[in-house]
């Protein structure tokens, strides 16, 4: 049984106090400044005069912040969604995999989101700028091809015009897939994994195809899962900062680039502290989005 | 050639669209740090058309003096915040699993906070906490200089710590405990002999965990780091601002090489690739083999 904390109370204080001592004063109070500055004014350069206003709320709905709130909820969803889409059935793979398979299946899953963000994010740069691998192989096709327009006589295609896939909302959304794709697919083998496979397997022996079983009987079984899987994905997606700077182009901006600029160019704290506690209840919401929905399906029907 | 049978209903690994599923999703994943890798040794400036084999990005990555010198406070941050964290984390697993006290849900959760909370929202607070309530001096000796990164590399990182603790502790047998307790041990002896090599597992996937997150971590670092105390993804961030070019190319792949061989490493004290995840699902699953 776990022990009343009076009953040893020198050994409780030497356990909890050094990490509560660290929470309070590295965590809960640098998070409790912000927000008692969401409620400031700025006054002169450095001082922040706490007023009690809700004008920094206010202004976050401007027009303009407004749909740059709404703009990132929608590239956060697009990517869950394209996430969900592409790790579904990388998830069911792994999790019928025969063991040894599954272990290599599951670290090559991991491996890349254990390399650092920032490389990966540069990987990417490199292949899809202007003279990026991806344009590189287009002109080569292209010229091959106008080689053999050239040959047959019927005219010339024209000089290769590259594509432009980098610094535009296309990019930010490949990048945050690439970025949280394990995100997606780790919850979701573990949901799958759980799952009892003679109904699986009744389901397909009496005559329900793949497609039907997996939209009737694994979806349902498996809802907690991809509920977690979408909330540990759409969370981290909303406040990217880094993929939209490098990839995005000067109207892909989410929110976490606005905070930035707040805090960093524009020394607007307490407009920034607003923002980011907007992004920080956006946060809880969610998360409280998927407790009701894991606790709506324990309860028995 | 004999047939092999026809894959079982459930042998979804054996049919071929999610074959090539999985290939396609490989590719996604893999091309672009494969591409990253290859071209480190291409023995051109432009980078793309193979032009021959050359070590010379990787010399001059390593006699890039401000490069070395963020790779190594990189490394110098990872190590003392992993420690710091392993120290914290196991610490609050503890406190969590041995007492019942009042307010023990609240620590419970608020304990999870720096893992939900954005990024961006603990880079601005760490940034305002430094700024106005302790200021760290600047100029200090190298170790020093790094203080403040260090101290939000292990908020962020020592409750991930205790999420892999606790999980681990959820199944140590409370009897154990109470026979060392009969036979005389001490308290700090029954810490020692009995509960610390069962929670030993979990801090090396605990402190793996850690490290990786100080290491790979950009926008915290980003709001925290000054001029003099540049980490690796920060400086790979002003390199990549201004053009892209093999030297960051033979850096990255140093990294990379690094975080496999970390992740080799942690497999082969660990086991169980399933719970060095950081997926904490495997971890709370109750394990069906010995």
């Amino acid at each position: 049984m776990e022990q009343h904390w009076k009953s040893a109370k020198g050994l409780f204080s030497a356990v909890l106090g050094p990490p509560l001592f660290w929470l309070v004063l590295f965590f809960m109070i640098p998070m409790g400044i912000v927000w008692l500055y969401s409620f400031g004014e700025n006054r002169g350069l450095t001082e922040i005069a706490l007023t009690g206003t809700f004008s920094n709320y206010l202004r976050a709905f401007d027009p303009l912040y407004l749909k740059i709130f709404v703009k990132s909820v929608g590239i956060a969803g697009l990517t869950t969604l394209i996430c969900l889409v592409i790790g579904f059935p990388v998830a069911l793979a792994i999790t019928f995999a025969p063991a040894k398979a599954k272990t290599w299946l599951l670290l090559a899953v991991m491996l890349p989101f254990w390399t650092n963000l920032l490389i990966r994010t540069y990987a990417l740069i490199a292949v899809l700028r202007t003279e990026g691998y991806v344009n590189q192989s287009l002109e080569w096709l292209w010229n091959g091809l106008d080689a053999v327009v050239g040959v047959l006589g019927v005219g010339a295609l024209g000089p290769f015009q590259p594509l432009e896939l980098l610094h535009n909302n296309f990019a930010v959304v490949l990048g945050l897939v690439y970025v949280h794709l394990p995100f997606m697919v780790l919850p979701l083998y573990s949901a799958l994994d759980r799952l009892d496979t003679s109904l699986l397997e009744a389901s397909l022996d009496l005559g329900a195809g793949h497609l039907r079983t997996l939209l009737t009987i694994v979806a349902p079984l498996a809802l907690p899962g991809i509920a977690s899987g979408v909330v540990i994905t759409f969370i981290p997606a909303l406040g990217s900062y880094l993929t939209p700077d490098l990839l995005g182009g000067p109207d892909s901006q989410m929110i976490a680039n606005i905070i930035e600029r707040q805090f960093k160019r524009a020394n607007d704290w307490p407009f920034g502290a607003a923002l980011s506690f907007l992004l920080m209840y956006m946060t809880f919401i969610a998360i409280a989005l998927q407790a009701m929905l894991s606790r709506r399906r324990r309860e028995p029907a | 050639m004999a047939k092999r049978p026809a894959p079982g209903p459930l042998e979804y690994l054996r049919r071929w669209p999610l074959q090539l599923w999985l290939a396609g999703v490989g590719i996604f994943l893999y091309a672009p740090l494969v591409a990253l890798m290859v071209f480190s040794f291409n023995d051109s400036r432009r980078n793309i058309v193979w032009q021959g084999f050359t070590l010379k990005y990787y010399e001059k990555a390593l006699n890039n003096a401000s490069l070395i010198e963020a790779f190594v406070n990189s490394l110098t941050i990872a190590a003392v915040s992993t420690f710091l964290s392993l120290i914290l984390g196991a610490l609050a697993a503890l406190a969590l699993w041995r007492f019942r006290f009042p307010g023990k849900t609240g620590f419970d959760g608020a304990l999870a906070l720096p893992i939900v909370a954005p990024e961006i929202c603990l880079g601005v607070a760490m940034l305002v906490f430094f700024a106005k309530v302790l200021p760290w001096p600047q100029g200090l000796p190298w170790p020093m200089n790094l203080g403040a990164i260090i101290i939000a590399h292990v908020s962020f990182s020592f409750p991930f710590v205790a999420v892999v603790v606790r999980a681990r502790m959820a199944s140590f047998n409370r009897e154990l405990e109470e026979a060392a307790r009969d036979l005389g041990a001490s308290e700090w002896r029954t810490l020692k002999d009995v509960i610390l090599p069962h929670m030993t597992p979990s801090l090396v996937a605990g402190g793996f965990l850690a490290f990786t997150l100080s290491l790979d971590d950009f926008v915290i670092t980003f709001f925290t780091s000054g001029p003099d105390t540049v980490t690796f993804p920060v400086k790979v961030y002003s390199m990549v601002r201004f053009s892209v070019t093999p030297e960051v190319n033979a850096a990255s792949t140093i990294l990379i090489v690094l975080t496999v061989v970390l992740t080799a490493i942690a497999l082969k004290v660990q086991g169980d690739p399933a719970s060095t995840a950081g997926g904490h699902a495997a971890l709370d699953r109750p394990k069906d083999r010995p």
